[in-house]
């Protein structure tokens, strides 16, 4: 080490709380525009990936940003919903491939996602362990949930309560648990699967209970007189599907009326895709035709715009940073007079001086350099998880 | 005395925008010759101290210390011989807070490149505190010292590169009575041994035994020429 570099060493060991806060001030002002740079990054990378994946989606009139965010994250329940008569319309004309989506219920906090088997094919995702979904009840879950609920194939999981002070709220409902998927990296990986029909179920469309043709059980009918029999509120719906009484769940009403939050659509071609616009674009038209990428790269450009006021804000502050620091080594060159003198005195070099001031900025400038050196590859390499439980942060 | 260790011949100095000049016609300090400047502040003691050292260069005439024409030399030689050749003793200490003892003795060593630091100049650092007494305090810092210990300390930073002139500006000024005498015996002690010359600024009149020679300023001003310029 020579004596240059030792000194100033020395000085800032010596000097550690000033030390520090240079060096820290200086780690702050480099790190925090460079974090909001990887963390938006990576969050334009994620969002425009899984928007560009979905071609196009329906949902009811409202803002085409909810509808999108809701239909790629199950996020932001939509103020109405669509019938699944849509779905079924655009799978019986061929010219696109419709996949249900009902968001509307949790499980621990967890989405629950009632969606049809094609939605696993469209997104690819692959099963870590056990069956897909077979029967009413039946759910599977996304990597993260298994994982922070503990839970894996042959478990149950019960659904949240709608309002547990609300008498007549939805039942929660207890689902197997029949398989667990790969991580995806997506928002799959936070979500519950369940057949859509299973979500009609939870949402009180479907249910189960005892045969209510049975003589013994007269108290619980308030009508058997011709069809339909009235039940009274003595009579409880199952709130688990079992191979027992897997027969007596039934549905009350046409499913093709009952509600999905959104659909995806995938078009088989352009002409497809394009009639769809079409049909969807015109008055009498009962759902929103949105593309996701559109909707989203319109919310990234005004998040872009935004991150430019930071970006001038983060110049700015650098600039006030540095004026500050030429302050302290100004101030401290004035306290450190004597220290220059005598130093001169013995035999010391004016150059030398100089050469000991600037070792000690360059030092505290590397270290300070270092951490954010560091700082930035812990959060490049957390980047990607960390925007991703950003955005299906199960609030 | 063998030779004279500074020669001075009709020197002339004058601060930048400042109505002092120090004019002297003659002076000589013998080598190995303990010599003490005293006289009222002002009087140009410690600016003469500067000249020797070569901080100063005299607007005229000549200053050699050891043969070695000063005011000649160019400013790197100029610091290389101050830091070689000469020893420096402040009134204030001057210690680097930052720096312990062993390496506030050694300091010479890391501000200039001629010098170079090895662990024979560590062992010598060491063995200079022992002598100073202050052999047990080598990893404290000044402020852990007494003031009687960091004037040993900076003795021993002058004496660390066995220099043959050694220049002590008040260096009892800051001191008690008895602090005072054992510093200046460690001076002398130290110069006798090494054969070293010591040149003492003091105003201080108690302290003078021991001196080979007093040169006071107030009557040297006038009757050597050390003048106030008109």
């Amino acid at each position: 080490m020579t004596g240059t570099i030792k000194l100033a060493w020395k000085y800032i060991l010596f000097h550690k709380a000033k030390s520090l806060i240079l060096i820290a001030c200086i780690f702050l002002t480099m790190i925090l525009p460079i974090a909001i740079a990887i963390l938006l990054g990576s969050f334009n990378e994620q969002i425009v990936a899984r928007a560009d994946e979905t071609p196009v989606v329906l949902g009811a009139e409202g803002s085409s940003l909810d509808l999108a965010l809701h239909t790629l994250y199950f996020r932001n329940q939509p103020a109405s919903l669509i019938m699944h008569q849509v779905a079924d319309d655009i799978n019986k004309d061929s010219l696109a491939q419709a996949i249900p989506i009902h968001s509307l219920y949790t499980a621990q906090d967890f989405p629950v996602v009632g969606t049809s088997l094609e939605y696993f094919s469209f997104r690819r995702l692959q099963l870590e362990e056990g069956n897909q979904l077979a029967i009413l009840g039946d759910c599977v879950l996304g990597e993260k949930v298994s994982r922070e609920l503990g839970l894996r194939s042959g478990d149950q999981l019960l659904t949240d309560s709608e309002n547990v002070l609300g008498l007549a709220a939805d039942y929660p409902l207890m689902m197997n648990v029949v398989g667990v998927l790969k991580a995806s990296g997506t928002a799959d990986d936070s979500a519950v699967f369940v057949d859509v029909k299973t979500a009609w179920v939870i949402q009180g469309f479907g249910h189960g209970h005892q045969d209510l043709t049975d003589e013994t059980e007269k108290d619980k009918l308030l009508s058997k007189e011709g069809e339909p029999i009235v039940a009274s509120s003595a009579v409880v719906p199952y709130t688990r599907i079992t191979d027992k009484n897997l027969r007596s769940f039934h549905f009350h009403g046409k499913e093709s009326e009952f509600p999905v939050s959104a659909v995806i659509v995938v078009p088989v071609d352009e002409k497809g895709d394009t009639i769809l616009e079409g049909r969807f674009q015109s008055d009498e038209s009962k759902a929103q035709f949105v593309r996701p990428a559109s909707a989203i790269r319109q919310l990234m450009s005004l998040v872009f715009r935004v991150k430019k006021f930071f970006d001038a804000n983060a110049i700015l502050v650098a600039i006030s940073t540095l004026m500050l620091l030429a302050l302290v080594v100004l101030l401290s060159l004035r306290l450190r007079k004597r220290e220059m003198d005598t130093m001169f005195r013995l035999g010391c070099s004016r150059d030398t001086i100089v050469s000991i001031q600037l070792a000690e900025m360059g030092i505290i400038f590397f270290v300070a350099l270092l951490l954010v050196a560091a700082a930035t590859g812990l959060i490049w390499f957390f980047s990607a998880d960390l925007v991703n439980s950003w955005l299906t942060a199960n609030s | 005395m063998a030779c004279d260790m500074i020669t001075i011949e009709n020197l002339r100095f004058n601060y930048p925008r400042s109505n002092f000049e120090l004019r002297i016609a003659d002076l000589t300090v013998g080598a190995g010759e303990k010599v003490a400047f005293i006289g009222p502040s002002g009087s140009g003691k410690t600016t003469l101290l500067n000249l020797i050292a070569g901080i100063y260069k005299p607007q005229t005439g000549s200053c050699s210390v050891n043969g070695q024409p000063v005011d000649r030399l160019a400013d790197r030689e100029r610091r290389d011989f101050r830091i070689s050749k000469i020893g420096m003793v402040f009134q204030q200490f001057e210690l680097l807070e930052y720096l312990n003892t062993e390496d506030n003795i050694l300091l010479p060593y890391l501000i200039n490149k001629s010098l170079q630091l090895n662990n024979e100049t560590r062992q010598r650092a060491r063995e200079l505190a022992a002598q100073m007494g202050i052999g047990d305090k080598l990893k404290r810092y000044p402020h852990q010292l007494s003031q009687g210990e960091q004037q040993r300390v900076a003795i021993c930073r002058a004496l660390i590169n066995g220099p043959s002139l050694i220049l002590a500006d008040e260096p009892t000024g800051n001191l008690d009575p008895a602090n005072k005498r054992k510093i200046l015996d460690l001076l002398f002690q130290q110069s006798e041994s090494q054969g070293q010359t010591l040149v003492v600024v003091t105003h201080d009149l108690g302290i003078l035994d021991g001196f080979d020679r007093t040169i006071d300023f107030e009557k040297f001003r006038v009757e050597s020429s050390a003048e106030v310029a008109q």
